[in-house]
C-alpha cells in the first residue's frame, strides 16, 4: 500500500471508531485532550495579543510622556486618558495587568495548557489524559479566571494597579480592582493545580508499552517537572491570596504593620502584621513560576532541534538530570528577588549561593542544545529558525541574570529597566519564540496542514530584529539607573535625560514588532483551511505523536503504539532512512 | 472511550490513576496549609504580644470536636472496609455516620464562631483571631467539601456499586484519604490555636 493509501485507510478506520457527540460536547465542553489543548492555546494566544496591546499603550506613554495619543487615546475615556493623555493610575493598571496577563493568562496556558495537553498524551501514546473531566474543569476554571481579570478593568477605580507582584501594603489599600485580581488568581491557581495533577498522573500511568522514563521525549520530561512545580509552588500563593483577601475584605492585618501612615493619617487596623511575609509567599511561587515559563519552552526547542539537525540530542541523560535538579533547586532561590528588603547578609549569602548553583543546570541544558547542532545537516525551516533564535536570546537573558543573582551587583540594578530587560529576554524572545516554534512544528499534527514557510520566515526575521530593538535599550537605561516604575519613563529625573531617547527606540521596536505578528495571524488562519496538505509525519520525526493520524481522532491512535527505542534515533548508521521512529518495531 | 488503569492497577507502578491523583492533590494541600502554618509562625514571632489560645477560645468544645472528627475517621475506614467485605448495607450506615459526624463538627464550629462574634471578637480584632478565623475557616471549607463528596457516594454515586464494585470501593477509599487528611489538619490546628 502506498503511503497515501495508508493515510486514507487510517482515516477511514478512525472515522468508523468515532463516537457521535453533539456540537457543544465536541467543541465547547469537550473532554478530549486535543480539543482542550487547542482551546487553551487559542485563549492563550488571544491573551498574549491583549497583554501585548496593553504594553503598546504603555510604550506610547514612555516614549512621549504627557503627550496625547492620537485617535485611540480619546476612545479610552476620561477616567483613563482624558483628552488622550494617559493618567498615572491608568499607566499603573496597564503595568500590573500586562504582567499578570502575560504570565498567568498567556504563556502558562499556551505552554502548559496548550502544548502540554495537546502533545503530551500523543507523545506518550495515550488515548487521552488520565482524568478527562478534570481536564475540562481545569480549562473552564482558567477561562473564568480570565473573565474575572478582564472584568476588573470596568469596576470603579479600574483594574489592579499594584504590579503583577501585588506588593503589600500598597495592594491592600488599592481600589476594588485588586479584590477582583485576587479572586481571578484563585481561579487560575485552581486551574493549574488540577492540570498539574492530571499531567503527572497521565505521564506516570498512561504511557505506552515499552516507554520507560529514559525513552521519554525531552518535552515530556519538561512537562513532568513543570507539573510538579505548579503542584507544589502554587498553593502557597493561594494561601497568600486568601490572606490578602482577608486583609482587604475582613479587615485583618496579616500584612499591615502597626502605625502604618497613609496620606498623613495612621491606618485604623489592629496592625503587627508583616509586609515581608507577602513577598516571601509570593516569590515562593513566582520563582518556580519562572521555570514553569521556561521549561516547556526548552522542551519544545529540544524536540525541534533533534528533528531538524537529524541527530540525537547531545547528552540527553545529563539534560534530564539537569531538568530535575533545576526543578528541585527552583524552590530554594526565591529570596534573590528580595535582596533590597534588608533581610540580612546571612540570608542573602544563602540565596545568592543557591542562585549561582541553579544557573549550572540551565547552562548544561543550553550547552547540550548548542552542541547538538554540531555536525548536523540542519534544515532551516520556520520551527527550526525560531528554535535557533531561542538559544542566543535565552542565553542573553540567562547571562544578564547573573548580576541580579549576586547581592552586591543587584543593589544598583534592582528595580531598574535592567531587570525588565533581563526578564523579558528570558520570556519574550526566549519562551515566546519557543512557543511560536511549537505552533509551526505541531500545526500539521493538529490540522493535517503545514503553515506557509515564506510568511513564517518573514514573521521570524521581523520578530527577531524587533525583539532586540525593544529589549536591548532597556539594559542601557537600567545601567544608567532609570527606575522601571516611573510612569513618565524617567523624564522627571535630570540624570536620566541623556538616555531617554532609548525609550523612543524601544517603543518603535514594539510597534513594528506588532506589525510583524500580522503575517503570523494571517498564516495561522489561512493555513487551517488553505495550507499545504501533509501526511502523518511531515517532519520525518521519531517520536510517537507522529504515528497518529493528522488530525488525530477521538482516542488518538489507529494502531495502539508501542515504544521500541529511545526518542531521538536519527541517522542511525546502517539504517535505510535517516530517522528510526520510536513506534516502529 | 476507556482510559486505561482507571480501575485496574498498572503493573509496573502498582497503582491506579485515582490513587496517584488523590495523593498528588494531598501533596498540594500540604503546601497550602504548610504556607499558612509558616505564616502563623512568622506573624506570631513578630508580634509584640500574643494571647494564649485558651484565654480566648473554648478548649472543651474544641476537644469535643477533635473526638468527633477522629470518630468520623474511624467510621470512614469502616465504610470502606464494609465495601471490601461486600456488605453494602453496613457501608451505608457507616458512611451516613461519617457525614453526620462532619455535620456535628460544623454545628459546634457554628456556635463557637457565634460566641466570638457576640463578644465582638472579629478577624479584624487582632492577628491571633485573624489567623484563627482564616485557618479554621479554610479547614471548615475542606470538611464541607469532604461531606459533599461523601454524600454523593452515599446517595446517587452509589449506583456504581451495582455495575463496578471495585471502582466504587476505590472511589470511597480515595474520598477516605481526603477525609483523613482533613482530620489530620485539625489535629495540627487544635494544639496550635487552642493550647499554645
Amino acid at each position: 500500500m502506498s503511503e497515501q493509501a495508508t493515510v486514507a485507510h487510517k482515516r477511514h478506520v478512525a472515522h468508523e471508531a468515532h463516537e457521535t457527540i453533539g456540537f457543544w460536547r465536541k467543541y465547547v465542553f469537550s473532554t478530549d485532550h486535543k480539543v482542550i489543548g487547542i482551546q487553551y492555546a487559542i485563549t492563550g494566544l488571544l491573551f498574549l495579543l491583549f497583554g501585548f496591546s496593553l504594553m503598546m499603550l504603555m510604550r506610547w506613554q514612555l516614549a512621549y510622556p504627557e503627550t496625547a495619543l492620537p485617535l485611540l487615546g480619546r476612545l479610552l475615556g476620561d477616567t483613563r486618558m482624558p483628552g488622550g493623555t494617559m493618567l498615572p493610575e491608568f499607566y499603573n493598571e496597564l503595568g500590573a495587568m500586562h504582567g499578570t496577563i502575560m504570565v498567568f493568562l498567556g504563556v502558562v496556558p499556551l505552554a502548559v495548557g496548550g502544548f502540554g495537553n495537546f502533545v503530551v498524551p500523543l507523545q506518550i501514546g495515550a488515548p487521552d489524559m488520565a482524568f478527562p473531566k478534570l481536564n475540562m474543569l481545569s480549562y473552564w476554571s482558567f477561562y473564568l479566571g480570565g473573565v474575572v481579570m478582564l472584568a476588573s478593568f470596568f469596576v470603579p477605580g479600574g483594574a489592579a494597579q499594584s504590579g503583577w507582584t501585588s506588593y503589600v501594603p500598597l495592594a491592600i489599600i488599592a481600589s476594588s480592582g485588586q479584590t477582583w485580581w485576587l479572586i481571578g488568581m484563585i481561579f487560575l491557581i485552581t486551574s493549574s493545580l488540577l492540570g498539574a495533577i492530571n499531567f503527572i498522573t497521565t505521564i506516570i500511568q498512561i504511557r505506552a508499552k515499552g516507554l520507560s522514563f529514559m525513552r521519554f521525549p525531552f518535552f515530556v520530561w519538561a512537562q513532568l517537572v513543570t507539573a510538579f512545580l505548579l503542584l507544589l509552588a502554587f498553593p502557597p500563593l493561594e494561601a497568600a491570596a486568601v490572606m490578602q483577601l482577608m486583609d482587604r475584605v475582613a479587615g485583618t492585618s496579616f500584612f499591615l504593620p502597626t502605625g502604618l501612615m497613609i496620606s498623613g493619617q495612621t491606618l485604623q487596623v489592629a496592625g503587627s502584621g508583616n509586609p515581608l511575609l507577602w513577598q516571601h509567599l509570593f516569590w515562593f511561587l513566582a520563582h518556580p513560576e519562572v521555570y514553569v515559563l521556561i521549561l516547556p519552552a526548552m522542551g519544545i526547542v529540544a524536540e525541534i532541534i533533534a528533528n531538524n539537525t537529524r541527530k540525537p540530542l547531545w547528552g540527553y541523560r545529563s539534560m534530564v538530570y539537569s531538568l530535575v535538579f533545576l526543578g528541585f533547586m527552583s524552590f530554594i532561590v526565591w529570596a534573590h528577588h528580595m535582596f533590597m528588603t534588608g533581610m540580612g547578609t546571612a540570608m542573602a549569602a544563602f540565596f545568592q549561593t543557591t542562585t549561582m548553583i541553579i544557573s549550572i543546570p540551565s547552562v548544561v541544558i543550553l550547552t547540550a542544545l548548542v552542541i547538538s547542532l554540531w555536525g548536523g545537516s540542519i534544515r532551516f525551516n520556520t520551527p527550526m529558525l525560531f528554535a535557533l533564535g531561542f538559544l542566543p536570546m535565552f542565553g542573553i537573558g540567562g547571562l544578564t541574570g547573573l548580576p541580579l543573582g549576586l547581592n552586591i551587583t543587584d543593589i544598583p540594578l534592582h528595580d531598574t529597566y535592567y531587570v525588565i530587560g533581563h526578564f523579558h529576554y528570558v520570556v519574550a524572545p526566549g519562551t515566546i519564540f519557543a512557543l511560536f516554534a511549537g505552533v509551526y512544528y505541531w500545526f500539521p499534527k493538529a490540522t493535517g496542514r503545514r503553515m506557509n514557510e515564506t510568511l513564517g520566515k518573514i514573521h521570524f526575521i521581523g520578530s527577531f530584529i524587533c525583539m532586540n530593538v525593544v529589549f536591548m535599550p532597556m539594559f542601557i537605561l537600567g545601567m544608567a539607573g532609570v527606575s522601571r516604575r516611573l510612569f513618565d519613563g524617567g523624564a522627571a529625573y535630570a540624570f536620566a535625560g541623556p538616555y531617554l531617547h532609548w525609550n523612543v527606540v524601544s517603543s518603535w521596536g514594539a510597534w513594528i514588532l506588532a506589525l510583524f505578528q500580522i503575517p503570523f495571524i494571517f498564516n495561522f488562519f489561512w493555513s487551517i483551511w488553505k495550507g499545504e496538505r501533509v501526511g502523518d509525519n511531515p517532519w520525518e520525526a521519531t517520536t510517537i505523536e507522529w504515528s497518529a493520524p493528522s488530525p488525530p481522532p477521538h482516542g488518538n491512535f489507529a494502531v495502539i503504539p508501542e515504544a521500541h527505542r529511545g526518542p531521538y534515533e536519527y541517522s542511525v548508521p546502517g539504517a535505510k532512512k535517516d530517522f528510526t521512529p520510536q513506534f516502529e518495531a | 472511550m476507556e482510559i486505561p488503569y482507571t480501575v485496574e492497577v498498572r503493573r509496573d507502578t502498582g497503582l491506579t490513576n485515582g490513587k496517584i491523583g488523590i495523593w498528588l492533590f494531598l501533596a498540594s494541600e500540604v503546601m497550602l496549609f504548610g504556607a499558612l502554618f509558616a505564616s502563623y509562625i512568622l506573624i506570631r514571632t513578630g508580634a509584640p504580644s500574643w494571647p494564649r489560645g485558651d484565654t480566648i477560645l473554648n478548649v472543651p468544645l474544641a476537644t469535643f470536636n477533635t473526638i468527633v472528627l477522629i470518630a468520623s475517621s474511624v467510621t470512614m475506614v469502616m465504610a470502606w472496609a464494609s465495601l471490601m467485605r461486600n456488605r453494602f448495607g453496613t457501608f451505608r450506615i457507616y458512611m451516613g455516620a461519617t457525614i453526620l459526624l462532619g455535620l456535628v463538627f460544623l454545628i459546634v464550629k457554628y456556635f463557637e464562631y457565634g460566641a466570638k462574634f457576640e463578644h465582638n471578637l472579629y478577624p479584624s480584632t487582632n492577628n491571633f483571631l485573624a489567623i484563627y478565623f482564616t485557618l479554621t475557616g479554610l479547614h471548615m471549607l475542606h470538611v464541607f467539601g469532604g461531606m459533599v463528596v461523601n454524600a454523593y457516594f452515599w446517595g446517587p454515586g452509589s449506583k456504581l456499586w451495582k455495575t463496578n464494585p471495585t471502582w466504587f470501593t476505590q472511589r470511597v477509599e480515595h474520598s477516605g484519604l481526603f477525609w483523613h487528611f482533613v482530620d489530620l489538619v485539625w489535629i495540627f490546628l487544635f494544639p496550635t490555636l487552642y493550647l499554645l
